[in-house]
């Protein structure tokens, strides 16, 4: 905290000079608030609140004060879809974030045929996730799924679906599939940025593509990583429509992640109380990690790592 | 609090009606085309009209629940009976019926009395039945068993010899949508109830959770875990569902040999393989079990589905006038023209209309004669049990506790 706060002062006092010319007034910004608060903080407070009553959903909700953050901590099912989400979001950034970017800066060059196959490649980030996850429900049906002809053939098990962890598997790898085209998208943007005139230097120099890679490409495009990243891992914490759909948190509890936990919790059982504590832990927990990932990553800082910037 | 209280305390207020009409929320599937005759009829002679509101069915459990707490709320609504309408029981949002059947004769004589019963909750009535019944019942293969030469299970030894017979020719003997957790409940529900009898889950289900250490409880999920271990349901059932039909599929491809489903597999398979249907489908009751004291006569499943009236109405009167009219002969022939078996005590004799009597008959008979029809757990219970219990079942079979950990879970379910 403490040395940022110089920092900002700088720049404050910098910008104080030229004064708010060209500015707009605060006043602007009153619809966009408005709309925050009513939207997002609004719920959040009322679930907050939630969480210290005991409410079925058809009386008026009886406040009970800890009761349920205690039972939160002693829930063995918690802490199993706290670990499962977490795991979940792992496997999720180790798989897509080396595809994304290699697959990213690919995209940004200016190789033939490449308009044409990112279009290609695009689509499936245009699909629902209801269609997807019942698209692949379908293809591993462990009876009468493509799985049952292509799964002997690359070593998979057809009832994949139905273990432990090929479920979380095929969850982790159906949300890479669908969501991998937008991380594509940042990193591309991003590589797009990075000055030709690094290349030409280091060409000069005699760097080949690979060391260029590593020494130009990856070092630009850190805080694309950050903001993919931070974006994957919220994104995969707050995964639910295709374990819905597709596994329904079985076989067992094996993918019943946090925010399937908060909906059968909420949904099923119409225990709103206790639902509501799991989902301000989950808020809790995604806020938390974002902001760690901004901080380690010096993004806060918004230090320019480019040329002349 | 205040809040709160903003949020759902204005649900207290009014009758959520206009002045001249009565709203009625129906679980909208293929059968409410049945209601809304009924209340195209009834609406012709009364003064305060009916208006039927058929909501999706995958939403309707949250869609009632929430309008139920809203000056929104319906004055009849469709129901399971049982746990399903024991928060609204709690929270007096319902009327009491059970003078009200007592002393109307039409009410009292017109329904199987172990069905209207079925639906209540501590003695009282609180509903009116009005769709179909849907007994589960073991469906099978006849092609199948033709082919190698056995009969269908009677007893627990031959569904034993039958699993080996049909393990060895490479065909799962029963096919299980145990992705979707509660046709797997299916086979707790016919084990407990005959190897313990009913009075063990009526324990239960009054409240008594120490119910579950019942040892029959243990035994029922012992024998489950022996089924999975000898390739009862083969090797993939945790990913096979039922809602997407890949279970019913099973069985009318010859790929298994058997099916424990409710009633509705039949309109099921003549809707999806009609051929199958027509030609090789056959169904009998769940086998006995040696050694059980429960009476193999009983049967378990949905004995049928309630109208419940909302305590807040304004026209109850309209509301019981209204419920009625579903003991009426032509109300228990339009359901019969649907394929469903009525519950009402006259329906019998209407059966030989029905699209497939035979059918019909055997599910009208099995249900009238069985000394218990125990309403399906999940419904039964109320949800805050219900959920847990379909999760413990379906960590059971998936082979990821033992029995005694999920005889403990049960007792210890909140």
């Amino acid at each position: 905290m403490s040395h940022h706060t110089p920092v900002a002062k700088r720049h404050g006092d910098g910008k104080a000079a030229v004064g708010n010319v060209g500015r707009p007034p605060v006043a602007w910004a009153v619809p966009g608030i408005l709309f925050f608060a009513v939207f997002a903080i609004f719920p959040l407070v009322i679930a907050v609140y939630l969480s210290f009553c005991e409410w079925d959903g058809l009386d008026s909700p009886a406040f009970t004060g800890l009761d349920n953050w205690t039972r939160l901590f002693k829930d063995s099912e918690f802490g199993q879809a706290a670990w499962l989400s977490l795991l979940l979001t792992t496997i999720s950034w180790v798989f897509q974030t080396p595809v994304a970017l290699l697959l990213g800066v690919w995209a940004a060059g200016r190789q033939r045929s490449r308009a044409l196959l990112s279009a290609i490649f695009f689509i499936p980030l245009l699909l629902s996730t209801t269609a997807i996850a019942m698209l692949f429900r379908a293809l591993l049906d462990p009876n009468f799924g493509v799985i049952q002809t292509i799964g002997p053939w690359l070593g998979i098990d057809p009832g994949v679906m139905g273990s432990s962890t090929g479920a979380l598997l095929v969850v982790a790898f159906v949300g890479g599939w669908q969501f991998m085209p937008f991380h594509t998208l940042i990193y591309q943007g991003g590589a797009r940025q990075i000055p030709e005139v690094l290349y030409q230097a280091a060409s000069i120099d005699g760097a080949g593509m690979v060391r260029q890679f590593f020494h130009i490409t990856l070092p630009q495009l850190r805080h694309t990583i950050t903001t993919s990243s931070v974006l994957m891992i919220v994104g995969s914490l707050t995964y639910f429509d295709t374990v819905l759909i597709m596994t329904k948190g079985g076989p067992g509890t094996d993918t019943t992640i946090l925010p399937y936990l908060m909906y059968r919790t909420g949904f099923q059982t119409y225990d709103l109380g206790y639902a509501a504590a799991i989902a301000t832990a989950l808020v809790f927990v995604a806020t938390s990690i974002s902001l760690i990932m901004v901080r380690l990553s010096g993004f806060g800082s918004m230090r320019s790592t480019r040329e002349g910037m | 609090m205040a809040m709160a209280g903003l949020l759902v305390g204005c649900g207290s207020g009014g009758g959520g009606s206009d002045s001249g009409t009565i709203t009625a929320y129906v679980y909208g599937d293929d059968a409410v085309k049945v209601q809304q005759t009924a209340v195209d009829t009834f609406n012709k002679t009364s003064k305060v009209k009916v208006k039927l509101v058929p909501v999706p069915g995958a939403d309707y459990v949250n869609k009632l629940r929430s309008s139920m707490g809203s000056p929104n709320a319906p004055d009849v609504f469709f129901n399971w009976g049982g746990g399903s309408i024991k928060p609204y029981v709690d929270s007096d949002d319902l009327v009491d019926l059970t003078s009200t059947v007592e002393n109307d004769a039409t009410l009292k004589d017109g329904f199987i009395p172990s069905i209207m019963t079925a639906g209540g909750l501590e003695g009282k009535v609180y509903g009116v039945p009005m769709r179909g019944m849907q007994p589960v019942m073991l469906f099978y293969n006849k092609a199948l068993f033709a082919k190698h030469k056995i009969e269908p299970p009677k007893t627990w030894e031959d569904l034993q010899a039958s699993i080996k017979v049909f393990k060895a020719a490479g065909i799962t003997p029963f096919a299980l949508g145990g992705s979707d957790k509660w046709p797997e409940l299916m086979w707790m529900e016919y084990l407990l109830d005959r190897i313990g009898g009913p009075e063990v889950f009526k324990r239960i289900q009054d409240g008594d959770t120490e119910g579950w250490g019942d040892p029959a409880v243990l035994k029922t999920a012992r024998t489950v875990k022996e089924l999975v271990d000898a390739g009862a349901f083969g090797k993939n059932f945790n990913s096979v569902d039922y809602g997407s039909g890949a279970a019913p599929t099973l069985l009318s491809k010859g790929k298994a040999a058997m099916h424990l489903m409710g009633s509705w597999e039949y309109s099921t398979q003549l809707g999806k393989a009609p051929e199958f249907a027509e030609k090789d489908l056959g169904w009998t009751a769940f086998p006995t079990v040696a050694g059980g004291v429960g009476d193999p006569a009983n049967v378990v499943g949905n004995p049928t589905n309630y109208w419940s009236v909302n305590a807040r109405t304004k026209h109850k009167d309209t509301a019981v006038a209204f419920l009625k009219t579903m003991a009426s002969k032509t109300y228990a022939q339009a359901l019969v023209d649907n394929g469903d078996v009525p519950t009402t005590s006259n329906a019998a004799s209407m059966l030989s209309g029905s699209p497939n009597p035979q059918f019909a008959t055997d599910q009208y008979e099995m249900v009238q004669k069985a000394p218990s029809f125990t309403l399906s757990w999940d419904q039964a219970l109320e949800a805050q049990y219900a959920t847990p219990l379909l999760t413990e079942i379906s960590k059971l079979f998936a082979g990821k506790t033992t029995p005694e950990q999920f005889v403990e879970a049960m007792k210890a379910a909140r």
